[in-house]
């Protein structure tokens, strides 16, 4: 389409009247352009507003959920009937949080987080071996310690903080590592 | 009657440089927010404060920018 490079309309035709096009379309050039840019300049104001409120979201989250599950103490159902060796799964803090508890010893337990650092599928114990298997890329973990011995994962499954209490296992916090 | 400090074609120049940067800026905004959601998704919680300042910054340092660039063109008219 030819445009104006001042942006000033057409030149009339021969009998004086304004082009059927122009009719048809009557953009203001310079307008249009001043509108754009202005438009535009709005928008990269508004979108930097919204990735710092996005920031502060995750800001509002992670502290909400410090305090959310802090002293939270959960009873860790049929614990004390686990054989040495033996394991079972239980939900904490929240019921969608799956951990695992591995009895590996007479009055000795150890409690992770069941999802795995790497791309959090859900581990499995082998005691035996001493070790937390992950069967999707092949991770492993220390068993008595949570930390990654071989795959892919490079952080330690979260601890589950235990307490043993007349006869009874509790959760009582999870604890979250980097090294 | 005052001279314009600027010639249209400086002003242009000037005015798509400032734009330029603030299109980085909010790009480096978007890096640290996706940054953040990654850290913070991965249990690394001691980044997500200062992320959060540093973006802030950057938003200021934008409407800094824009402010200039309105007052420019409200003064050109």
């Amino acid at each position: 389409m030819h445009r104006d490079p001042d942006g000033a309309a057409p030149a009339p035709g021969a009998d004086g009247e304004e082009p059927q096009w122009r009719h048809d379309f009557p953009i203001d050039w310079t307008q249009d352009e001043y509108v754009a840019r202005r438009d535009f300049t709005k928008f990269l104001g508004l979108t930097s507003l919204a990735f710092v409120l996005g920031q502060f979201w995750i800001l509002a989250q992670s502290m909400m959920g410090r305090g959310r599950n802090a002293g939270k103490v959960t009873e860790i159902r049929g614990a004390r009937d686990l054989p040495v060796g033996g394991s079972l799964t239980f939900s904490y803090p929240d019921e969608y949080d799956d951990c695992i508890l591995v009895r590996t010893g007479r009055e000795s337990f150890v409690a992770y987080s069941q999802k795995c650092t790497h791309l959090s599928c859900p581990v499995r114990p082998d005691p035996e071996n001493n070790a937390l298997l992950c069967p999707c890329h092949h991770g492993s973990f220390d068993l008595a310690t949570g930390r990654p011995t071989g795959g892919p994962p490079r952080r330690p499954l979260p601890l589950v903080e235990l307490e043993v209490r007349g006869g009874k296992v509790y959760a009582t916090a999870v604890k979250e590592r980097l090294q | 009657m005052s001279e314009a400090p600027f010639t249209r074609g400086q002003r242009t120049i000037i005015v798509y440089g400032i734009m330029s940067v603030i299109v980085v800026m909010v790009i480096v905004q978007l890096w640290l927010l996706t940054a953040t959601m990654n850290a913070f998704l991965g249990g690394d919680v001691g980044i997500i404060l200062p992320a959060a300042l540093a973006s802030l910054v950057c938003l200021l340092f934008n409407l800094g920018l824009l402010r200039y660039l309105h007052g420019n063109s409200r003064t050109n008219k």
